[in-house]
């Protein structure tokens, strides 16, 4: 099926990602752990901006940018310097940020996503490094605070910011472009996308050939693909009725889902980028093979080496490798069980009641979910059982055993159930002669009541085909 | 009384007396002083030269007193820039040489007057008022660093430390009949240094004598991690204090004693290169064909890094605040009160310089003529050893002379910027008086060779008087 | 030549508010300058590149080691306009 894309929708991305894996800001020695703290206590005199401070790049943040850029199938530069990128805003200490400007540290990559049909790529411009604002609380609303509130603690933290081509033609695949994209950073442990304020995303649409559109800060994948929705109809009705979509900057309201104008006086810019004279160039082009040496299996190959080394379908591999954490989780129970029973009661099951519980793979043991396999596959309990014991645990605690034997999950032995389909044939001669006589309900009568017998602990697959068993077996009238 | 002792006449003096002692009679000197070259004079001063009599200090600088320049972060010490808008701002930090010369046992007496946020040649610009030369209380220290060059003339510190940018050690330097070093780019840490225009300016040493200077440099010099830009070197600089100059290939660049140029300065300069002639030097003229550029691509340059570096003044966080209904005019404001009229235009100008459509016309064209402006000198540099000019075109002018014309200003300083545009060292020290008014002759040498500079200017130090003259108006 | 109306808008960007009054005055005085300036127009510049640092220097890197950072009462010691450990400012707009 070919996706004819009517709205000719483009949307291009600016991902700002946090590097908070860093144990440093990225020209001081602040630590990058200040998510709980109290407001301004992460701060020094360089990421203050007082008088007479001087930045020194943190060169594990180089190192990790390289690793991004390579990930996303860049280009790494050969030689380059920061820019200061000069405007005025409180969040902003010294009045510009330290940013790549000419020669951004990566460039012309590509990633590939499932799209509205099939495999898409998705051109990846450029990957640059810069220093993260403060944050500002209002009093209020933006326009109409009574204040404004800064604190410094995230001023100067290591971002790399990402920038793709127009190459999504819905909301749906920028989505999934983003869920990739957190998924090949925290691939490379560059990332923790589970932090406030990790990831923040600017997106570019524009549709039918039109001008495009910048909506600004937008702080989670699915408000991109919220804003985006809003946005390819606003513009759409906009022309429509006549209108001409022009060049212009919007700000996303996260909660009424609408996107607004903020054209104003302060928002005109003239950058006036130059090289920042207080940091000397970087020449880290031969250092590629080195970092290329660092990178782990990435999301595209592990799916590829689930597949062949273990057996499962495509879409257990996919479902099992979006998540590093999953992945990881999957290959220890793959060693302790039947890898085929794991994928598909980790990819099925477990990921399920994890996203339903918006809850990490962190929250489950390893040994719990190879425990509950070998019961189910060892025939020892219900299928229907093994998923009761997985939420169970992930609501209330406690572990597999104490779960069965709480809950009185074991399936009850095959003597018993033989037991029982005797009896109900037995007592039962009518449903019997219903039965051979060609009435198929009845025998979901019997099944019912050898069922009943056995409290439920026998299933009902088990217990028909041991009936019909026990019917082919009697002697004819 | 102390006055203008040197080092070691202070160390013999706090050896048979006290560390107290001395920085008591500098600081009793600095009570009655007109100059009104310090800024801030600590009050921390003299407890913590008690303190190091008590307790002992073998540092290279133990118990000696020494000035600093108020654009230098001294922790607990009030730091402005000579400007409104650092009202009231107390560093929580150390600049690292502040760090170096507490080390080495150094007694801060307090910070110094200069041009506001060191854009000027005169000390005029300063929200303290101007500070006045020792020599004549009409005319001007020179700046920027005029404070840091009067306190030394005047005998108000044996020792202090500037900023050169353009010429603000040496222009100060020279028209208060001292010497001042500014040291090749990177020598010494500009951590703490507060920024004017960061890629072309060092802090420098000023003293009464050639050999201070160098006792100086061994103290504040060296790589300091903080600072990028800081290179690794491992000069001994009092290594370099040997009086012999034989041998010595002197060039004399024919740009450096242009049009404006005064006769009796001109005059002192020959006869100092004639005398290391005699000392067995040669000289020989050499030409620096861009040097006539250098000073507008110097402005330029500095004018549109300063107008980036002075962005984080806005109210917010330290210094001056005046309200607004909103940030942005809160800014505006703060920045239309704080700020005197030349960093006003500086900062316009450097916006100006480097907004679109003009970056090209001005900062990108700057930085070109500046490659030209290198090249001349490392041309010049594949023959001769040192370079030497009149580190100023005049003496020290009057008060007021110049503060409504700034391009006139600016042209004072055509000897000066070339220098910096260049990043190589370059030394100014007394070699003669007109009327009274000290003249400064400026030796130029190549990149990380301060031991050439030093040792000329050692040696001519040491087969001259100039250096010993004091200013009659504060004896 | 920079006009009145380049000056207020240059004050703009710079965060310097400039009176109707003063725009005069600074274009007249800015003017001056620029027009020294021009005289690098004569200067051939063909295939000369910029010279942004004069000392040859590459990669200098600091390790990612974390260092004390200030305390808040230190942080805030500069200015009275704070609030719950934030420095405080006018609205943004």
């Amino acid at each position: 099926m070919v996706y004819e894309n009517p709205d000719g929708v483009k949307i291009g991305l600016e991902i700002h990602v946090q590097l908070n894996k860093l144990n440093t800001k990225l020209f001081c020695g602040c630590s990058t752990d200040y998510h709980n703290a109290e407001p301004n206590t992460h701060v020094c005199p360089v990421c203050l901006g007082l008088p007479g401070s001087l930045p020194v790049l943190n060169k594990r943040a180089v190192e990790f940018a390289m690793k991004v850029g390579l990930a996303l199938n860049c280009n790494i530069v050969e030689q380059t310097q920061f820019h200061r990128k000069n405007y005025y805003y409180p969040d902003l200490p010294k009045g510009f940020q330290t940013t790549q400007y000419d020669y951004p540290i990566a460039s012309r990559g590509k990633v590939v996503i499932d799209g509205e049909d099939g495999e898409r790529i998705i051109r990846i411009t450029r990957a640059h490094m810069e220093e993260d604002p403060g944050k500002l609380l209002h009093m209020g609303s933006i326009e109409k605070s009574k204040g404004t509130l800064i604190n410094y603690n995230r001023s100067g933290m290591a971002l790399i910011e990402i920038v793709t081509e127009p190459d999504m033609r819905s909301p749906k695949e920028a989505r999934r472009f983003l869920d990739k994209l957190r998924s090949i950073l925290e691939y490379l442990d560059v990332f923790n996308g589970d932090l406030e304020g990790a990831m923040r995303v600017d997106a570019n649409i524009s549709v039918m050939g039109g001008d495009r559109v910048e909506v600004k800060n937008i702080s989670s994948h699915k408000g991109v693909e919220k804003a985006a929705l809003y946005e390819i109809m606003r513009q759409k009705n906009f022309v429509r009725r006549g209108g001409k979509v022009v060049l212009e900057t919007r700000h996303f309201d996260e909660q009424r889902g609408v996107t607004l104008s903020m054209r104003s006086k302060e928002e005109e810019h003239d950058y006036r980028y130059f090289p920042e004279p207080d940091l000397v160039p970087m020449r880290v082009a031969d250092r590629v093979p080195e970092v290329i040496k660092t990178l782990p299996e990435l999301p595209d190959a592990k799916r590829e080496r689930f597949t062949s080394q273990y057996g499962m379908a495509d879409m257990h591999a996919k479902a099992l490798t979006s998540d590093i954490k999953v992945a990881n989780f999957y290959e220890h129970v793959a060693l302790k069980v039947d890898p085929g029973a794991a994928a598909v009661w980790i990819a099925d099951v477990l990921k399920g009641e994890l996203n339903y519980r918006d809850i990490s793979v962190d929250a489950f043991k390893v040994e719990d979910m190879a425990e509950i396999i070998e019961l189910v596959t060892g025939n020892k309990i219900t299928e229907r059982s093994g998923v009761e014991i997985i939420r169970t645990i992930l609501d209330n605690g406690g572990t597999p055993a104490a779960v069965v034997k709480e809950k009185g999950l074991i399936k009850v032995e095959d003597d018993i159930v033989t037991k029982a389909v005797t009896e109900a044939l037995a007592e039962n001669p009518e449903a019997l002669q219903d039965y051979l006589g060609g009435k198929e309900k009845s025998l979901n009568f019997l099944v019912g009541q050898v069922m009943k017998k056995t409290a439920g602990r026998s299933d009902a697959r088990t217990t028909r085909e041991m009936l019909l068993e026990r019917i082919s077996e009697l002697p004819p009238k | 009384m102390a006055g203008w002792a040197n080092i070691s006449q202070l160390k013999e003096k706090i050896a048979q007396g006290s560390a107290e002692e001395v920085t008591a009679s500098y600081l009793e000197r600095i009570k009655k002083s007109r100059t009104n070259a310090y800024t801030t004079v600590w009050e921390g001063a003299v407890e913590k030269a008690r303190e190091i009599d008590e307790q002992g200090h073998n540092g290279p600088l133990a118990g000696i007193p020494i000035a600093i320049k108020d654009n230098i972060s001294t922790r607990g010490i009030s730091t402005t820039c000579s400007s409104k808008i650092l009202q009231g701002y107390v560093p929580p930090y150390d600049a690292h040489i502040v760090e170096r010369l507490k080390d080495a046992g150094a007694i801060i007496l307090g910070k110094t007057n200069m041009d506001e946020f060191a854009m000027g040649t005169s000390t005029e610009s300063s929200c303290y008022g101007p500070t006045l030369n020792p020599w004549d209380m009409e005319r001007v220290p020179g700046g920027s660093s005029g404070g840091s060059a009067a306190v030394v003339a005047a005998g108000e510190a044996p020792l202090s430390v500037g900023s050169d940018t353009g010429g603000s050690v040496r222009c100060p330097a020279a028209f208060c009949g001292v010497v001042g070093l500014k040291p090749t780019y990177g020598t010494i840490s500009r951590y703490g240094l507060i920024s004017y225009a960061n890629s072309l300016e060092q802090i420098g040493p000023l003293a009464t004598c050639v050999s201070d200077i160098a006792a100086l440099m061994d103290v504040i010099g060296g790589h300091d991690a903080r600072d990028s830009t800081s290179v690794k070197t491992e000069s001994v600089y009092k290594d370099a204090l040997v009086d012999d100059v034989s041998g010595l290939r002197i060039g004399v660049p024919a740009e450096y004693f242009g049009a404006g140029i005064d006769p009796a300065v001109e005059n002192s300069v020959w006869d100092a290169i004639q005398l290391f002639e005699e000392l067995g030097a040669s000289w020989e003229q050499v030409s620096l064909p861009h040097t006539s550029y250098a000073l507008a691509a110097y402005y330029i340059i500095a004018m549109s890094e300063a107008s980036s570096n002075l962005a984080r003044f806005d109210g917010t966080r330290y210094g001056y605040r005046k309200e607004g209904e909103n940030w942005h005019v809160m800014a505006s404001r703060t920045r239309a009160e704080g700020f005197g009229a030349e960093v006003k235009r500086r900062i316009l100008l450097g916006t100006y310089a480097l907004s679109a459509g003009y970056h090209d016309k001005y900062y990108l064209k700057a930085l070109k003529v500046r490659t030209l402006v290198k090249q001349d000198f490392e041309q010049a540099f594949r023959e001769f050893d040192c370079l030497m000019t009149p580190t100023m075109p005049t003496p020290a002018f009057k008060l007021r002379e110049k503060v409504e014309d700034p391009l006139a200003l600016y042209l004072a300083d055509v000897n000066t910027v070339p220098i910096n545009l260049a990043g190589v060292p370059s030394i100014s020290l007394p070699c003669g008086f007109t009327d009274g008014l000290p003249i400064g002759l400026q030796i130029i040498g190549k990149h990380f060779d301060e031991a050439t500079v030093l040792r000329a200017a050692y040696s001519f130090e040491q087969n001259t008087e100039h250096h010993t003259r004091r200013p009659a108006e504060v004896a | 030549m920079i006009t009145k109306e380049e000056v207020e808008h240059v004050g703009w960007l710079a965060r310097i508010e400039i009176h109707e009054s003063e725009a005069q005055d600074y274009a007249e005085k800015l003017n001056a300058v620029l027009d020294y300036f021009g005289q690098l127009d004569e200067v051939d510049t063909e295939n000369v590149p910029p010279t942004y640092h004069v000392a040859d220097i590459v990669n200098v890197f600091r390790e990612d080691v974390v260092r004390p950072s200030m305390p808040q009462e230190e942080v805030l010691a500069n200015t009275g306009k704070k609030q719950e450990g934030n420095f405080l400012a006018p609205r943004i707009m």
